[in-house]
């Protein structure tokens, strides 16, 4: 049985609720459960203030309601599986290992921040700095899956190193901005100047805008690659599998920095 | 010897001796049947036995489209070896020199095990630099670019340690074309068996050997035992209705690949009969003190 927790009121304060995660409360109690401090200043905030709780095996968390002020969700998760019915704040999924997380709302900045494995859904739209490294950090996301199903703001993708992350809906300016390596896929409309700085690694666009001029055009491409990756992806978005399936060209670039990156685009 | 006679065709009470290998499964995919087959073709080529080819590998069958990694027309290859480091040699040169050089070719791992050898990963730097990593779950793939587009290789392949190599047949019939005949229908019925191959030509080796040499410097000769014509020359295997032997080879990625090849092998010569096809089947061991896997006829009569 799933360990459910349902808001009771609107947090009262930003709430870190990294400190709920499946491996930290598998030998709890609820009333273990209850008694963990989620405050951010220096009111105290249990997790009993909050919500309700039924108890139930923690390797599933669900959280019945959300709220923009619910920082942390999944921070550090490294197995078992999260849901969220409602939004979440900042660093949703940051630092995941593995496991899988589900919001089924909104989420602020930084979700998927440097996270390294597992599988993060947002059914809704994010903030800032999709799958990007925190201040100081060298590498963004690193490994994983990130599903978006809505929009994402400015710089998704920012240094991202490995993984995948598939943004359903639109991007902001300067996607992929100072990408490493990793799959960036997007099948909305996107901002300006996507791929900047971009040194290696794969951006796919279904609706690229016009891309900037250190960009260099390498005309039809010609692999296997497109149709295999289209198929890993076909559980996850049709709209993906799609795009894959449709021949595309290939820019590489950015020749402002080492240019071994690609963007394709639809042929 | 004894033997146990189904529809005419005698079955001698006895046993194929087989040794353990080492082997793995490739896909191996092309823009149509025609070139996909090809690349399996020129890659298991000269690959007969691990004495003189340093492998043994072959075509396990065709994959459909709809079934291969790329969704493109697709066919299965095994390849075994005496040790790991045989294997990862005989692998990388292979993919590199046949399937890398293939026009349209990819090539995709199709043994999931705990223990892998090095495919693209190996194969990547003909890249010079150019070469791109792709992870997918728990999938890597490099991507070579080439004159024709991209070579897309999977880094590693699974590799069992539990291959079994050395089951077999002898078929033997009046004359040519009934053993021929005979041989041919058991080769075509093995070939539907998954992960087993009959390595040498169309799967029929006409030179079946013993162990040893009058020679010093060889360490396998003619098995004149079953050359009909050395009968009264030699202690022969031979009985005088017997005009002509062809052996088949097979080679399995487990032991009951061996097994169900052989069993289904059998059924063919003895379904086809003595008239048409062989007079007599037996089988090559050396006393089953050197292979640990033993094959009995009798067992595998369907």
């Amino acid at each position: 049985m799933t360990l459910v927790l349902t808001l009771k009121v609107t947090p009262p304060q930003r709430l870190d609720l990294s400190v709920l995660l499946p491996h930290l409360l598998a030998d709890k109690s609820s009333k273990d459960v209850a008694a963990i401090d989620l405050a951010t200043t220096r009111e105290k905030i249990t997790v009993g203030d909050l919500f309700r709780i039924r108890a139930g095996s923690a390797e599933e968390i669900r959280f019945e309601g959300g709220s923009e002020r619910f920082d942390g969700v999944g921070q550090g998760l490294q197995q078992g599986r999260i849901f969220v019915a409602g939004d979440a704040g900042i660093n949703a999924g940051r630092q995941m290992t593995g496991g899988d997380l589900v919001i089924s709302g909104n989420v602020g900045p930084y979700a998927g921040s440097a996270m390294t494995g597992g599988r993060l859904e947002i059914l809704g739209n994010a903030g800032d700095f999709l799958g990007a490294p925190r201040e100081g950090e060298l590498n963004g996301m690193s490994g994983g899956l990130l599903v978006l199903r809505g929009a994402a703001g400015r710089r998704a993708g920012d240094r991202l190193r490995r993984g995948t992350i598939l943004i359903e809906g639109d991007a902001g300016d300067w996607l992929g901005s100072r990408l490493i390596a990793g799959t960036l896929i997007v099948l909305g409309r996107v901002g300006v100047s996507p791929g900047y700085l971009m040194r290696r690694g794969t951006i796919v666009l279904a609706k690229p805008p016009a891309l900037a001029s250190t960009f260099v055009d390498c005309g039809q491409f010609a692999s296997s690659f497109p149709a295999v990756f289209g198929r890993f992806l076909l559980p996850e978005s049709r709209g993906a599998a799609r795009l894959f399936r449709a021949p595309l060209r290939k820019f590489a670039g950015d020749m402002a920095v080492l240019g071994k990156g690609e963007i394709f685009v639809p042929a | 010897m004894r033997t146990i006679t189904k529809n005419g065709v005698r079955i001698d009470d006895t046993f194929a001796e087989a040794f353990p290998m080492r082997g793995t499964a490739l896909i191996l995919t092309g823009p149509n049947k025609r070139w996909a087959r090809q690349a399996a073709v020129t890659m298991t080529g000269f690959a007969t036995s691990v004495i003189g080819c340093g492998c043994e590998a072959s075509i396990d069958g065709e994959v459909e489209a709809r079934d291969t990694p790329d969704g493109r027309p697709g066919v299965r290859v095994l390849i075994f070896a005496m040790s790991s480091n045989d294997l990862q040699t005989q692998l990388v040169n292979r993919v590199g020199q046949c399937v890398l050089t293939s026009p349209g070719s990819a090539c995709f791992s199709d043994l999931v095990a705990a223990d892998a050898l090095k495919v693209g990963d190996l194969l990547r730097y003909f890249g010079d630099g150019w070469q791109i990593s792709k992870k997918f779950g728990n999938r890597h793939f490099w991507r070579v670019p080439v004159m024709d587009g991209e070579f897309l290789c999977e880094a590693t392949t699974g590799f069992t340690k539990g291959a079994v190599g050395g089951g077999n047949l002898l078929i033997c019939g009046a004359d040519y074309e009934k053993t021929l005949r005979a041989a041919e229908a058991a080769v075509e019925a093995m070939n539907e068996v998954r992960d087993a191959i009959m390595p040498f030509p169309g799967g029929i080796v006409r030179s079946g050997s013993k162990v040893g040499s009058k020679y010093k410097a060889l360490h396998a000769s003619t098995n004149d035992a079953f050359c009909p014509s050395l009968r009264g020359m030699t202690k022969t295997a031979l009985d005088d209705d017997i005009g002509c032997v062809l052996e088949i080879v097979i080679d399995g990625l487990t032991e009951a690949a061996v097994a169900d090849a052989t069993r289904a092998g059998l059924a063919a010569i003895i379904k086809l009969g003595p008239r048409n096809g062989a007079r007599r089947v037996s089988a090559g061991n050396y006393g089953g003190k050197l292979g640990p896997f033993h094959f009995h006829l009798k067992d595998l009569l369907a």
